[in-house]
C-alpha cells in the first residue's frame, strides 16, 4: 500500500505580508511554511502507517528547488520518500496545469489497487481547493473532499465529509483521492531520530525530461502556456479610512457614539 | 448538434447557474448567483439558465425564475438525490457539451467547490475559485477598479471592447485582489463566494414565465464510485452569519476572560438583534465553533452594523467584513489595523467599554420606545 501526499510550500499569509509597488507579492520578504491543510494530509498518512507499517508514504510537491527544505521536514516527520517536481516548463501553472503535472508525476510513480492519494483541502496562498479534485479527474479516480474523519478497512475507506450544515458519510474504494481539513487530526512534530534519518531517505527530482513521456504531460497543457486562466489584473484594495475615533473610552464617549448612531438611524 | 470544441469561442452562448439543492431545498446562494447571472446575461444579450439536479425537484425550479432565470434545466433521478461527485459531474458536463454555455457560475459551497474543479478538468477549461466580483462589460469593470483598487487607471492599457468575463477574487488571504480571465476556452467557469452577490427582488411574473426543461441524460449506478451512507444535518442550530444584519464579533482581545467576553458579545448582539461571530483566532482557540468564523477562510458578512471587539484586524479577517455598512471597533491598541476599516472606533478595554455601550444603547432604545 502506497500513500501519496501532495503538499505545497506557501508564503505565511497569517504573518506580515508585503506587496510591491507593482501590485505583486513581495515573496522574498515572507517566511514560507508547509501549507496547513497539507500537514493534516501528511498526519493522516502517518496515522495510517502507524496502523499498517507496511504502507509507504511518498510526499510530492511541485515548486522551486528550495522546496527541498519542506520535503526534508516531512521526511523527518516520518514520510518515507519525497519527490520534488521542478522545471521551468512547469512555471506559471494555474490549477488546471498544476493538477495536470502532478497527475503526470503520480502516473509516473505508478498507482496500484490499494493506493491512496491525500491532499490538503486548499492552500492559503490561493485558497482555491481545486488542485485535489482536478488531479482525481485526470487520473480518473473517485474523490472525497473536505474529509474530517477517515477509516480504512482493506480497500474500503469510510470518510466523514464536512458540509456547512452537517456532514455526509461516504464510502469509497482505493485507489482514490481524498482532500483533508484541519478537523481531521493534529499534525505531529518531527522527531529527533526522524531529523537524522531525513537525509538518508530517498529524495528524487522529477523535471520535464523525467515526465515528458507521460501522456498527461504535453507542453500545451502545462506551465503558463497550458493554463486556461490568466491573471488579467492584480491590485491592492484601497485603505478605507475615515474612521471617527471617539475621544475616550468612557461613558460619555459611548453615549456620544450611540447618539450618533441613533441620529443616523443606524440603531 | 455540432461537435464540442472548447476553443470555438463563438459557438458558446448563454449564462448558466448550477443550482444546488440539499434535501430537496434550494440553497440561498442559488438566488444570489441567479441575480448576478441575470446582470451578466443582460449585458451579453443572452439567455440565463439554471441547472438543477436532484430527485423529484421540479417543484422548486420555478422559484429560480423569480430571480432571473429564463429557463431551468431539471434532471431528476434517484441517483441524483444526494450529491455525489461522479453522478453530478457526469450529468452536468454532458449537458455543457450538448448546450455549450459561455459562462458557468457555481456557488463556492463545500459541494460547489467539489463539483466545479472536477467539471473544469473534464471540460478542459479554466475555473476561478471563490470569486467576489464579476464583470463582462469593460466600462463597469473600470468603474469597479476605480472604486476598489489603488491602481492608476490612466496608466492601464485596457481594451474597452473586451467581453471576457473578468473574475475578481481575493488572493494571499485577502492581501491582494486578482482579476482572472479565461480567454481561450469555453465555458468560462467560476465558483462564487456565498453571501457576496446581492439577491434581487423576487418577481412572481418572471417565476411564472420561467421555462422548465427536462433534457435527456444518461446515468447509471456504474457511473458512481462512491456510496453515500448517510447525510446528517448538524443537530445544533448553526449561526447564520451571512444573512445577519448585525454581527458582534470577538477576537483575541477576549482571552483575558473568555467567558465574560463572550457573554458581553452575546448581550450586545441580542440587544441589537444580531448574532455573534469571531475572528480566526477566536475559532482556532476553540472559543467559538467554526460556523462563527468571519474572514477569508470563514464567512463573508454584509452587516448593517458590525461590531469588532478585541479584533486587531488581520487582512484575513477584514476580507470577510469590510463591506459592512457601519463598522464599530473596540480595541486597546490604538494602532490596530481594524481602525482603518472602521467607521467608528473606541480605543479602550472591551471589558469596560462594552457594558457602557450596552447601557447607552439600552437607554436609547428605551427613550425611543417611550416616544
Amino acid at each position: 500500500m502506497k500513500i501519496i501526499v501532495c503538499v505545497k510550500q506557501v508564503p505565511d499569509t497569517s504573518g506580515k505580508v508585503s506587496v510591491k509597488a507593482d501590485g505583486t507579492l513581495d515573496r522574498a520578504s515572507m517566511a514560507t511554511i508547509t501549507n496547513p491543510d497539507d500537514l493534516n494530509a501528511v498526519e493522516a498518512a502517518l496515522t495510517l502507517k502507524d496502523q499498517n507499517p507496511e504502507a509507504k508514504i511518498i510526499v510530492i510537491t511541485m515548486g522551486p528547488a528550495p522546496a527541498e527544505g519542506m520535503l526534508r521536514e516531512l521526511l523527518a516527520m516520518g514520510c518515507d520518500e519525497a519527490v520534488l517536481v521542478s522545471g521551468r516548463e512547469f512555471g506559471g501553472s494555474d490549477t488546471f496545469a498544476t493538477s495536470q503535472i502532478l497527475a503526470g508525476a503520480i502516473a509516473h510513480i505508478g498507482l496500484e489497487d490499494d493506493d491512496i492519494i491525500l491532499c490538503g483541502r486548499q492552500a492559503i496562498d490561493g485558497d482555491t481547493a481545486q488542485v485535489g479534485p482536478q488531479i482525481a479527474e485526470k487520473l480518473n479516480l473517485p474523490q472525497v473532499s473536505y474529509v474530517s474523519e477517515l477509516q480504512v478497512e482493506g480497500k474500503t475507506i469510510t470518510c466523514r465529509r464536512a458540509l456547512e450544515d452537517g456532514y455526509m458519510t461516504i464510502k469509497v474504494s482505493t485507489p482514490c483521492l481524498l482532500t483533508c481539513i484541519k478537523e481531521l487530526n493534529e499534525p505531529r512534530y518531527m522527531s529527533v531520530s526522524g531529523v537524522m534519518e531525513a537525509w538518508n531517505k530517498p529524495y528524487t527530482v522529477f523535471d520535464f525530461e523525467t515526465l515528458k513521456d507521460e501522456p498527461l504531460i504535453e507542453l500545451d497543457t502545462i506551465g503558463l502556456k497550458g493554463s486556461p486562466t490568466n491573471v488579467y489584473k492584480s491590485f491592492t484594495p484601497p485603505q478605507k479610512g475615515g474612521c471617527t475615533m471617539m475621544p475616550g473610552a468612557d461613558k460619555e464617549s459611548c453615549r456620544q457614539l450611540v447618539d450618533t448612531l441613533a441620529a443616523k438611524h443606524i440603531i | 448538434m455540432t461537435e464540442f470544441k472548447n476553443t470555438e469561442i463563438s459557438e458558446f452562448s448563454g449564462v448558466w447557474v448550477f443550482c444546488e439543492q440539499r434535501a430537496g431545498s434550494l440553497m440561498p446562494t442559488d438566488f444570489e448567483l441567479m441575480s448576478e447571472g441575470r446582470k451578466l446575461a443582460d449585458e451579453l444579450g443572452c439567455e440565463l439558465a439554471g441547472v438543477l439536479l436532484g430527485d423529484d425537484v421540479d417543484g422548486i425550479a420555478k422559484e429560480l425564475g423569480g430571480y432571473g432565470a429564463d429557463k431551468v434545466y431539471v434532471c431528476n433521478s434517484p441517483l441524483l438525490k444526494h450529491y455525489t461527485t461522479d453522478a453530478y459531474a457526469k450529468v452536468f458536463c454532458d449537458l455543457v457539451v450538448e448546450k455549450k454555455p459561455e459562462i458557468v457560475l457555481i456557488g463556492a459551497t463545500n459541494i460547489g467547490r467539489d463539483l466545479g474543479p472536477r467539471c473544469a478538468a473534464r471540460l478542459h477549461t479554466g475555473l476561478t475559485a471563490d470569486c467576489t466580483h464579476l464583470d463582462v462589460n469593460m466600462e463597469k469593470y473600470v468603474e469597479f477598479l476605480a472604486a476598489n483598487s489603488t491602481m492608476d487607471l490612466s496608466k492601464q492599457n485596457l481594451d474597452m471592447a473586451d467581453r471576457n468575463l473578468k473574475m475578481t477574487r481575493p488572493a494571499f488571504g485577502g492581501h491582494l485582489m486578482a482579476s482572472i480571465i479565461c480567454p481561450r476556452f469555453r465555458p468560462c467557469m467560476s465558483t462564487v463566494r456565498p453571501g457576496v452577490m446581492k439577491r434581487a427582488e423576487f418577481d412572481q411574473a418572471k417565476a411564472d414565465a420561467c421555462v422548465i426543461e427536462h433534457p435527456a441524460f444518461e446515468l447509471s449506478e456504474a457511473d458512481i464510485h462512491t456510496e453515500v451512507v448517510e447525510v446528517v444535518k448538524a443537530a445544533k442550530q448553526l449561526v447564520d452569519l451571512t444573512g445577519a444584519e448585525v454581527v458582534v464579533a470577538v477576537g483575541r482581545g477576549i482571552s483575558k476572560d473568555v467567558e465574560k467576553g463572550l457573554a458581553l458579545a452575546e448581550e450586545l448582539a441580542a440587544l441589537l438583534g444580531g448574532v455573534v461571530g469571531g475572528s480566526r483566532a477566536a475559532i482556532d482557540a476553540g472559543w467559538l465553533t467554526a460556523d462563527h468564523q468571519v474572514g477569508q477562510t470563514g464567512k463573508t458578512v454584509h452587516a448593517k452594523i458590525y461590531v469588532a471587539l478585541g479584533i486587531s484586524g488581520a487582512i484575513q479577517h477584514m476580507a470577510g467584513m469590510q463591506d459592512s455598512e457601519c463598522i464599530i471597533a473596540v480595541n486597546k491598541n490604538e494602532g490596530a489595523p481594524i481602525f482603518e476599516a472602521a467607521s467608528y472606533g473606541i480605543c479602550g478595554d472591551l471589558f469596560s467599554v462594552t457594558p457602557m455601550l450596552i447601557e447607552a444603547i439600552a437607554a436609547t432604545k428605551a427613550e425611543k420606545a417611550a416616544v
